[in-house]
């Protein structure tokens, strides 16, 4: 068949069952966006290409597919650079095709000429420079390949214009070949035996699961290897959905602001069982301090993980799924009721009942959470909001939960939702804000309404940048330099600019029937929750601290 | 510690770029990187010398795998191989000293593959150790200019058990 570039990328497309892109056009993509004009495919215009790419990544999520992003070259192409890095660190599979100018001007500076190409390598999993039609299915299946396939992550299409306007013949490859790239050759079990012995041996075992275990789908291999073993389990950030929140053997989210029975548990066990994680800093705390008296077993599907960011007593290479489903197998029962007393405890411990006149983020989260179905879907913003999500929001089911964990991206939040949305259909999905990140993609208020998209934003407004906010009160003096800058507008105001209806809590009695106001309507909605700026997020483990310095109150 | 690294890769444009941003973002410390042909068509090899502990080169070597172009990385330290660096020496040589010079030179087996009126361009091949000990033998002389390859590495062949270094099974692939 003969098509244009452009055509091949549509034909290509949807020889992936591509259902939806996420686009904003410009100069260097019209033949790509005349192409797509004939297609069934659904374009969704946002308003901006962070966004953009933000909103593939939510879908990706939540769909379980890559999310597809058109933007154009030159700005197009450096705005989607954020969403690139946030997918990378993420391991989110994202497919972006981006315009460039023709071949014969490249390196020349011609009008909207940026070297994306060059600029992103550092964050994607892979790219590809195509510099005639003939290589487009070949670069289009391949991305998807290596997108979806080992660690996933975010892979670029740079199309030059030129390109997208030659014609050549369109095969589509079935099967292709990377002399380099074999993910499945990845596996080591090498240690199976040592791994096996370890759990066994184990009389204080502690799972940590990480986003790992979410993309590989295994989330019910998971629940029945720890049903039945009965093993607590803590989870990062990322991880957060693996295992139900709200059942006994579950202690939440573990690291710089964990729950306490979490970080106590890792503190007390002595074997530590990390799968699809990468003991990022947040999760550790300084990492010589980490689990002090656990063997540590590591379980990834990426190599370069293992002895990365902790030493490993041992480790096995590859599927999380099929591997928990064959240690199960394999691993004896054996009573370890002093372990679950303790864990017990840890739990008891950390109960607390505040009731105040004021919203506290966590009445307000919990309060939220019970008016919700368990299969809720929400995402989040960046900061102290994010860490009250992750405290206090209970995830029940893995891809839920959806955050911008390792690039910690402000403005991740509300387009996120967006995607979401579009994989989703009909269902809403909640976004827990802040004041300052939800200014970051404000405009994004606009593709909520132009689609009227079911997505409800609760915005926590402490009239500041919170997070950076609470580090200068605890660890600067108090010098807090251009933190304090609330808002100069209501945030409800704003919204209705916008045509989204508003609604703001002040009062904590006020929770419930606002709430309930704002999530029986129909389309966005946003409320604004006021709460006071000193409020904090604890616990905390400090800054270059180990997990045994936890700060639990200021 | 130095480590040698062997890669193979793709030869596509970029990968050099790959190679380098991914040493420079995590501020590796490399001595020396070489690029060529392999034995491949298609394949070109690099080499690599790093400086750094064990955990500095297993993270090194591990990364390097991921990038999709990189077809195989080997830590070519681990087991005995041969490295040679190839240097080019201008070294100032009047008429008077130039015997001296040469005889200098004659010691290292470093060829003059140019002549001139005043100076002299040597080559020299060898390990890292020989050319440093040429380069500190010709500098009372005078140096005036000096490109050196960096090292190029394999793995030695021994006279037990397989012989290792060859890609079979891509070549196999591509045949
Ligand atoms: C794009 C971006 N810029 C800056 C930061 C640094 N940062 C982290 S949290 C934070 C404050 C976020 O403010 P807000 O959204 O109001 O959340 P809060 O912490 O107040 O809940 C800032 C500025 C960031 N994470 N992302
Ligand atoms: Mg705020």
């Amino acid at each position: 068949m003969r098509l244009t570039g452009a055509q091949m990328i549509i034909k290509a497309l949807e020889e992936e069952a591509v259902e939806t892109v996420f686009g904003y056009p410009g100069g260097t993509v019209i033949p790509l966006y005349d192409a797509l004009y004939d297609s069934k495919i659904r374009h969704v215009l946002m308003r901006h290409e962070q966004a953009v790419g933000h909103a593939a990544d939510g879908y990706a999520r939540v769909r379980g597919k890559p999310g597809v992003c058109f933007v154009t070259s030159g700005p197009g192409a450096t705005n989607i650079v954020t969403p690139l890095a946030s997918a990378y660190m993420d391991s989110i599979p994202v497919v972006v095709i981006a315009g460039q100018v023709a071949t014969k001007v490249m390196g020349t500076d011609a009008f909207q000429e940026a070297d994306i190409f060059g600029c992103s390598m550092s964050m994607v999993k892979h790219s590809f420079l195509v510099k005639s039609a003939s290589e487009i299915p070949k670069a289009v299946r391949g991305a998807f390949y290596i997108a979806t396939t080992g660690r996933p992550g975010p892979v670029l299409i740079v199309l030059p214009v030129d390109v997208q306007n030659e014609e050549g013949e369109f095969v589509y490859p079935p099967k292709l070949e990377f002399p380099g790239y074999h993910p499945e050759r990845n596996e080591d079990l090498t240690m199976w035996g040592d791994v096996v012995e370890a759990i066994n041996k184990a009389e204080r075992p502690l799972l940590l699961l990480g986003g790992g275990v979410i993309h590989s789908r295994a989330s019910a291999a998971f629940s029945s290897f720890i049903d039945e073993f009965r093993m607590p389990v803590a989870t990062t950030l990322m991880g957060k959905g693996a295992y139900p929140e709200g059942n006994f053997l579950s202690l939440g989210m573990a690291g710089m602001h964990g729950r306490p029975a979490a970080n106590r548990a890792i503190l007390e066990a002595d074997l530590v069982i990390g799968v699809g994680t990468r003991f990022s800093d947040r999760t550790t705390g300084r990492a010589t301090r980490f689990a002090p008296n656990a063997k540590i077993i590591h379980i990834d599907v990426d190599p370069a993980e293992i002895n990365k960011n902790i030493r490993a007593s041992h480790f096995l290479i590859g599927d999380a799924g099929k591997i928990i489903s064959s240690l199960h197998r394999e691993i004896k029962a054996r009573d370890r009721s002093t372990w679950l007393k303790d864990i017990e405890k840890f739990k008891q411990e950390e109960l607390c009942d505040d009731d105040s006149s004021y919203i506290t983020p966590r009445v307000l989260l919990m309060s939220l959470r019970k008016m919700v179905e368990p299969q809720q879907i929400v995402s989040t913003e960046v900061g102290q909001n994010q860490m009250w999500a992750a405290l206090h929001w209970q995830v029940k089911f893995p891809g839920t939960f959806l955050s911008s964990g390792g690039l910690g991206t402000m403005g991740y939040g509300l387009p996120a939702a967006i995607g979401a949305a579009f994989a989703l259909l009909d269902r809403p999905v909640l976004c827990i804000s802040g004041d300052g990140s939800f200014l970051m993609n404000v405009q994004e208020l606009e593709t909520c309404v132009r689609y009227n998209l079911p997505v409800k934003l609760i915005v926590i407004n402490n009239s500041s940048l919170g997070m950076v906010r609470q580090w200068q009160e605890l660890f600067w003096n108090e010098r807090y330099s251009a933190t304090n800058e609330a808002p100069s507008r209501s945030l409800v105001e704003i919204a209705r600019g916008f045509g989204v209806k508003g609604y703001r809590i002040e009062r904590s009695h006020e929770i419930s029937s606002t709430l309930q106001m704002a999530l029986s309507q129909e389309g966005p909605t946003l409320v604004e929750c006021i709460v006071p700026t000193k409020e904090k997020v604890f616990p905390m483990v400090p800054p270059g601290g180990g997990m045994d310095e936890m700060i639990l109150e200021a | 510690m130095k480590y040698v690294i062997g890669v193979l890769s793709e030869d596509k444009p970029g990968v050099l770029s790959r190679i380098a941003a991914l040493i420079a973002r995590r501020g590796y410390n490399v001595e020396s990187l070489s690029v060529g042909h392999s034995h491949i068509e298609g394949i070109s090899r690099f080499t690599m010398v790093v400086e750094g502990d064990e955990r500095v080169v297993d993270q090194i070597v591990k990364q390097l795998d991921k990038l999709i172009e990189i077809v195989e990385v080997r830590n070519l330290s681990q087991a005995p191989y041969v490295e040679r660096w190839i240097m080019l020496i201008k070294v100032s040589a009047p008429l008077e000293i130039r015997p001296h010079v040469l005889q200098t030179a004659e010691a290292f087996r470093g060829k003059a593959v140019d002549v001139g009126g005043d100076a002299l361009v040597f080559e020299v091949t060898g390990d890292k150790g020989k050319v440093e000990a040429f380069l500190s033998a010709m500098r009372p002389f005078g140096i005036l200019e000096v490109a050196s390859s960096g090292a190029v590495a394999m793995q030695r062949v021994g006279f037990e058990g397989k012989v290792s270094g060859r890609c079979e099974e891509y070549e196999l692939k591509l045949a």
